[in-house]
């Protein structure tokens, strides 16, 4: 069993259950290391404060393919402060002497596979990272880390895509910690409007899986946010935030966490 | 049981956005369908033959052979290929499967431009609409390739992203990919990307080994002892390779791009100095650095400019069947200059990376061998380029 000194769980993935406990969760997301890994840990703190159930720290990658602008820009930022996956690791560890809240990263196989699959797990349970995102990691290609996830007690979060159709029930059916459905075709980055049928993909995730399902790409203000929270079990927010980071540099913490409570607000309000 | 598909040994695979999955899954059933398919196949062999110009021509370079005073030199002339290039193999395969599938709009990316001229090409000829993505450095590079692009009625988006090269422009075309999928295929260039991709573009492109081994069958009544191409993603390559894997007393060579030389971080050649890693939908070997960074590599040739390889050649590495030599830019230029002067056959700056590699080769080969090498494009594009590269100041 992989308990951690600081995550108080059977194993790191069954932490994730406890973002979901007030029945809507707001999820943001943050690049580490945009500008620097010391503001990052500010913002995480601030966030956590203000209401953030659960908390995506992504690791940049080089070639984001799967991010729209302004996530590719936060990368490229955040490698160019010197932010490395070791370091990272190291800013995880000072957040969890005193931060209870449910972390996950978010990142391309490639940094994993590159550091080595069973290293790179193994020190996400022993830091308290409840989970994996990896948007270029399809159901097909899970097998590349499951095992390991399975062995260090990670979840290995799956994505559901508005083209996912007769795929939704074999995707669902392993699904771990939460079901990540993405609102719309394309990249990551603020939409105007959402027009994906939300319900209908949510409808079939419950159908398959018992864990929760949280809606992300796209979601930028308090009432998409409540919108598509009322529909699923939350929802998670990246480019908004990364924006507000891009505008207030080292200063971010504070509008941030704003930000996150008016969002958190938001989502309960359904 | 693995779920995965299209594995080369342990490389491949389809390590892509869960939106695109049913995409390329409906792409390999398309494939699968029409592969064997006569009518399909009639259809593509015409368009071959009586618009691309095939087959091409197998040249026996006996001035080369002469100099160079070892092996007999054949040179596969890819370069006299409509569009100028390899290329276009590829891309009317999959712009006639496109099509077949209802697909009504090509998107591409391309390094030096021979694959968005080919794609536009295709694009114009089957009525299809056409959008390329190229780095912005490399539209500097080959701006007659941007023109000939639009000429050609398609719209050409300078990528301005990362290192504004050939990765990402690949980069970007897979975003643009993910955005739009029902109207849209993406025309992947080279052996390389989420399978069916890597045999697809193989398929298509072995149409080259194919007529090189009845070409030289008809000529010299045998198999040819070497045979070699560059090798940037890999598909004039693959296609070199492809007929002859099963033969193994015909060694096959790979030309990378060195750059400035592969103890330099100005190198493009990926089995020299890369490791294994998932990129672009793939596993294979990679230019990266210490934490799986994907390294931000040179070379003088667009087309070769690119951190990965195709999965195929990444196994025929593993194995040993296949063996990568790498090639820097000062030896590519000069091979440039020599083959243009030999031959009167001014070869693309890609293709000079093969050549230089078989000069220095073939001498000790003894005059009964014979080395094919495949001449993928021809070098107009790149005459101002080399000029500036030698110092003289001219502008296309």
């Amino acid at each position: 069993m992989n308990k951690t000194d600081t995550v108080f769980c059977h194993k790191p993935a069954d932490c994730i259950q406890e973002a979901f406990k007030d029945g809507k969760a707001f999820i943001p997301f943050i690049t580490c290391g945009d500008p620097d890994l010391e503001t990052t840990e500010k913002i995480v703190r601030s966030m956590a404060e203000n209401g953030a159930d659960l908390i995506e720290l992504g690791i940049p990658f080089s070639d984001p393919t799967a991010e729209g602008p302004v996530i590719q820009e936060a990368s490229l930022r955040a490698l160019k402060s010197g932010a490395t996956t070791d370091k990272i690791f190291d800013m995880v560890k000072r957040l969890r002497k005193n931060l209870f809240t449910p972390m996950v990263f978010m990142t391309y196989a490639n940094v994993i596979f590159s550091y080595g699959a069973d290293k790179f797990i193994g020190t996400c349970a022993k830091i308290g990272i409840n989970g994996l995102i990896l948007p270029d990691l399809p159901f097909e290609e899970k097998e590349e880390f499951d095992d390991i996830c399975q062995k260090y007690g990670v979840a290995l979060i799956s994505l559901i895509a508005p083209t996912s159709q007769n795929r939704i029930a074999m995707i669902a059916g392993k699904a771990q910690g939460f079901v990540y459905i993405v609102s719309s075709l394309g990249v990551t980055g603020v939409r105007n409007e959402i027009n994906t049928d939300i319900a209908s993909l949510v409808k079939l995730v419950r159908e398959n899986t018992q864990v929760p399902c949280a809606v992300g790409f796209g979601i930028s203000t308090p009432m998409q946010a409540a919108k598509m929270a009322a529909i699923s079990d939350g929802a998670i927010v990246g480019s908004a935030i990364v924006k507000l980071i891009a505008q207030y540099g080292r200063d971010a913490a504070e509008p941030v966490g704003q930000y996150v409570k008016e969002m958190k607000e938001a989502v309960l309000q359904t | 049981m693995s779920n995965s598909k299209g594995r080369f040994g342990v490389h491949g695979g389809q390590y892509i956005p869960e939106t695109l999955m049913n995409a390329v899954i409906e792409l390999e059933e398309a494939y699968n369908h029409y592969k064997d398919d006569p009518a399909f196949n009639r259809e593509l062999t015409d368009l071959y033959n009586e618009y691309a110009g095939r087959p091409s021509r197998l040249y026996y370079a006996e001035k080369m052979t002469r100099d160079l005073g070892g092996a007999k030199i054949y040179l596969k002339r890819e370069d006299l290929n409509h569009t100028g290039s390899h290329k276009i193999n590829n891309v009317l395969g999959q712009a006639l499967l496109a099509k077949k599938m209802g697909k009504t709009r090509l998107i591409a990316e391309t390094g030096a431009g021979q694959h968005g001229v080919a794609t536009a090409t295709a694009a114009a000829l089957l009525g299809m609409e056409c959008v390329v993505f190229m780095g912005e450095e490399d539209t500097r590079r080959q701006a007659l390739n941007v023109y000939r692009m639009r000429l050609l009625g398609s719209e050409v988006i300078s990528v301005k992203t990362g290192t504004a090269t050939l990765k990402d422009a690949v980069s970007e075309a897979m975003r643009e990919w993910t955005g739009r999928i029902d109207d849209t295929h993406y025309c992947l260039g080279s052996v390389m990307g989420p399978h069916p991709f890597p045999t697809i573009v193989r398929d298509f492109q072995a149409v080259i080994s194919r007529e090189i081994k009845q070409q030289l069958l008809e000529k010299e009544g045998r198999l040819p002892d070497v045979v070699m191409a560059c090798v940037g993603g890999g598909s004039n390559a693959m296609g070199t390779f492809y007929h002859f894997i099963e033969n193994k007393e015909v060694k096959l060579i790979g030309c990378e791009a060195a750059g400035r030389g592969i103890d330099t971080f100005e190198t493009a050649a990926t089995i020299s100095t890369g490791r294994p890693g998932i990129f672009h939908g793939m596993k294979s070997y990679f230019c990266q650095n210490h934490y799986g960074q994907i390294a931000p590599v040179y070379s003088i040739s667009a087309g070769l400019d690119y951190p990965g390889i195709g999965p195929e050649h990444a196994w025929l590495h593993d194995t040993g069947r296949a063996e990568y030599a790498a090639v820097t830019d000062e030896e590519a230029v000069n091979a440039f200059e020599y083959l243009s002067r030999t031959e009167g056959i001014i070869p693309a700056i890609e293709s000079a990376h093969a050549i230089s590699h078989a000069m220095k080769i073939a001498p000790a080969y003894s005059k009964d061998k014979i080395i094919v090498i495949t001449i993928s494009g021809r070098g107009d594009k790149d005459c101002a380029a080399i000029a500036r590269y030698r110092g003289e100041d001219i502008y296309e």
